[in-house]
């Protein structure tokens, strides 16, 4: 690698930014009559693409630092799927910290996530069969991508590509590895994926909609209000 | 007790009662002898840190071989010019009195002030507005007075004021320095003629002094919030140019009130765009500084979450808004069925977030001036401009109705469609008067022929 081929990498390309849907959470299951007073639940912390994709594509490596109750509470995951399992009593937060590759960003992304392990229905029975899992939908947002980042993810399924300012070509994607390897980072077929949550933006995006549609008639009626009275007041205005 | 006897710690109680004790006994003591307490209080209480006196000089010195006597002598000043006898006390030594000039001559320093010639004056220093009579007469006086130009000013025959005196014999001087000089160079280093007087500026700083010296305690506190209000728009308008300066590359979705909604190369119009509604008045600016400053600084970030954008967005666009304001944004978006936080924020739906939030504030804005509106005018329809004691009340209960008016009286149907135009039982005052069937408690109390419900 020579080093103009270095600088080319390094290019970074203005006005665009391109995001990746994550969702971060934990599902924890009752041991039921395998509970003892210290461990009461076994759960599993993780974070995934939002649409099950393969995250490994932009993170490097995810680091979960877990109360300082646990044996060596900093827990480094290496690989996809970003996950760790532990069994324990207690909820708390746990701070994921994510480190990209680095064409992707030098800095690492920080979020917290406060671990569920007791349903919020406390009166209802606990289950050993259904987890407890509390999901939360975010995306990171990358600024000013270098153009090799941009290559390499072009067509990858986990990343939202933005639209590139017209007339810019990138350079074809590095030849994609193993797909087997790459096929086994996503949670497609993961052991908890039938109990993940569904994120869909759509109702959200109506409901959105529906509502500034209200505020913005209100809004207009109140400002057709504020000329009557404007012109009624008028009229009595003392001199 | 055993412990303290084992770390061989004192014994408390009793050296600190036998510490109190002997304390106010020391200060008592303390109080020097040979000045009053009061005078020694003065210093602080507390006796200089080094001896002002030198304590060994005040010790009787044994007399010296020398014999001292003291005589009544006459003198003479070289700083007189009279030759005037005068005597004093003079200390003799051996039998020779002390030689040399009276030693407090040197201290008989005057200006050098300039004499012209009439020649000279002639030459260079007529002028309209100076006789040469009142230029000589000048001169003199300031010769005899060291420059003392309030004085001088006191004594001159003729009324002048110090400014003019000051100019008409700086000016006078200068010249005559210069047309004396044999070089121009040789002189420029002459303060005169390096700093010339200025009489313009003097009687403008004078005024100005004067000005200052002379303004109240009301006017000293206006001033200091002028500007502390200019130093705020100044820094606020520092900010808005350099947040201005680097390319705003985020897509006009979530930009400013750009209408614009094009993406990619034609951000080029959202800064400029930026830049038109920084130009408008400065409440504005602070608005767009504060989003194109939020901008930047996600920018500067290099990866964000969305989650975290958007509460920087949010609380830009609140900045200006009040605490209880912001709460009730809140308590609308509640009303309507919307999550605080949105619980998928992709970019989309993160910018239509803010753009609700943005439109509820405007919202409430609204409410709050068709109230003001409304209170000013049913004062006006009473006709309370004035005289009746009566009048007094029902203003001040039309303001009450303001601030009792809480303004969620439009409720939000969670089906989309009801436009609610029910009244909700939360609010304490009476409804507007426009709608209400029942005239408002207390505003037309007064008997009239014509009811706010029979229009």
């Amino acid at each position: 690698m020579g080093k103009s081929d270095d600088t080319e990498k390094k290019k970074k390309i203005k006005d665009v930014e391109i995001s990746v849907p994550v969702v971060y959470g934990n599902a924890a299951f009752w041991l039921g009559k395998k509970a003892s007073e210290y461990q009461s639940h076994k759960w599993t912390v993780y974070v995934r693409g939002a649409t099950n994709e393969d995250l490994s594509v932009v993170v490097k490596r995810v680091v979960f630092q877990l109360h300082s109750s646990f044996n060596n509470p900093t827990r480094v995951v290496e690989s996809a799927p970003f996950e760790l399992s532990e069994s324990g009593w207690g909820e708390f937060e746990i701070a994921i910290t994510l480190f990209f590759h680095n064409d992707v960003c030098e800095k690492p992304l920080n979020l917290y996530h406060h671990l569920k392990l007791y349903p919020e229905d406390e009166s209802g029975p606990m289950s050993t069969k259904k987890p407890v899992v509390v999901e939360s939908y975010d995306e990171v947002v990358f600024t000013e991508p270098s153009e090799s980042f941009l290559a390499r993810v072009q067509n990858h399924p986990a990343v939202t590509f933005p639209r590139l300012p017209a007339g810019f070509t990138l350079p074809p994607p590095a030849p994609v590895e193993d797909e087997n390897k790459r096929k086994r980072g996503d949670t497609k077929d993961h052991p908890l994926n039938q109990w993940f949550l569904n994120f869909s933006e759509a109702d959200e995006l109506l409901q959105l909609a529906a509502a500034r549609q209200q505020v913005q008639a209100h809004i207009a009626k109140l400002r057709r209000q504020i000329c009557l009275t404007d012109g009624q007041n008028q009229q009595f205005k003392p001199i | 007790m055993d412990a303290k006897d084992i770390l061989g710690l004192p014994k408390t109680p009793l050296p600190i009662a036998q510490e109190k004790k002997s304390r106010p006994h020391k200060d008592s003591q303390r109080k020097p002898d040979g000045i009053s307490r009061e005078v020694y209080a003065l210093t602080g209480g507390v006796a200089p840190l080094m001896p002002s006196i030198d304590v060994s000089q005040l010790k009787r010195r044994p007399p010296s071989d020398e014999k001292i006597t003291w005589q009544w002598l006459p003198f003479t000043s070289s700083a007189r010019k009279d030759n005037l006898q005068l005597y004093h006390w003079v200390r003799v030594v051996n039998g020779v009195p002390p030689t040399g000039d009276y030693s407090f001559a040197k201290y008989n320093k005057s200006v050098d002030v300039i004499r012209y010639t009439d020649e000279e004056y002639a030459k260079y220093l007529t002028d309209p507005k100076w006789t040469k009579e009142e230029t000589d007469q000048l001169f003199d006086l300031c010769e005899r007075f060291d420059l003392r130009f309030i004085i001088i000013a006191d004594r001159f025959p003729t009324p002048r004021t110090v400014e003019e005196l000051k100019d008409r014999y700086y000016s006078a001087s200068r010249a005559i320095l210069v047309a004396r000089a044999p070089s121009p160079g040789e002189v420029a280093g002459h303060p005169l003629v390096k700093e010339p007087y200025n009489v313009t500026h003097e009687i403008e700083r004078k005024r100005a002094l004067s000005m200052v010296l002379s303004q109240t305690k009301h006017q000293e506190r206006k001033d200091a919030e002028v500007l502390a209000e200019a130093k705020r728009i100044a820094e606020s308008r520092m900010a808005a140019r350099a947040a201005e300066e680097p390319d705003l590359p985020v897509p006009s979705d979530i930009g400013p009130e750009s209408a614009e909604r094009a993406v990619g190369p034609g951000d080029t119009i959202s800064p400029s765009n930026v830049q038109v509604h920084a130009a408008a008045a400065a409440p504005s600016t602070s608005v767009i500084a504060d989003n194109s400053s939020t901008l930047a600084s996600l920018r500067m970030l290099k990866v964000y979450l969305r989650t975290y954008a958007l509460e920087q967005m949010v609380q830009a666009a609140s900045s200006s808004a009040g605490l209880r304001t912001i709460k009730r944004v809140e308590q609308t978006l509640q009303d309507l069925g919307i999550n605080l936080k949105p619980k998928v924020p992709t970019k989309a739906v993160c910018a239509e977030h803010l753009e609700l939030r943005k439109e509820i504030l405007t919202l409430l804005n609204l409410q709050k001036q068709l109230q003001y509106k409304e209170a000013e005018g049913s004062s006006f329809r009473d006709g309370s401009y004035g005289d009746m004691p009566g009048t007094a009340k029902r203003s001040q209960r039309a303001v009450d109705q303001d601030r009792t008016f809480v303004p969620d009286t439009i409720s939000f149907g969670v089906i989309p469609g009801d436009r609610g135009v029910k009244r909700e039982q939360k609010r304490k005052g009476p409804g507007r008067a426009s709608e209400t069937p029942s005239s408002p408690a207390g505003a037309h109390k007064r008997p009239r022929k014509m009811k706010a419900s029979d229009l």
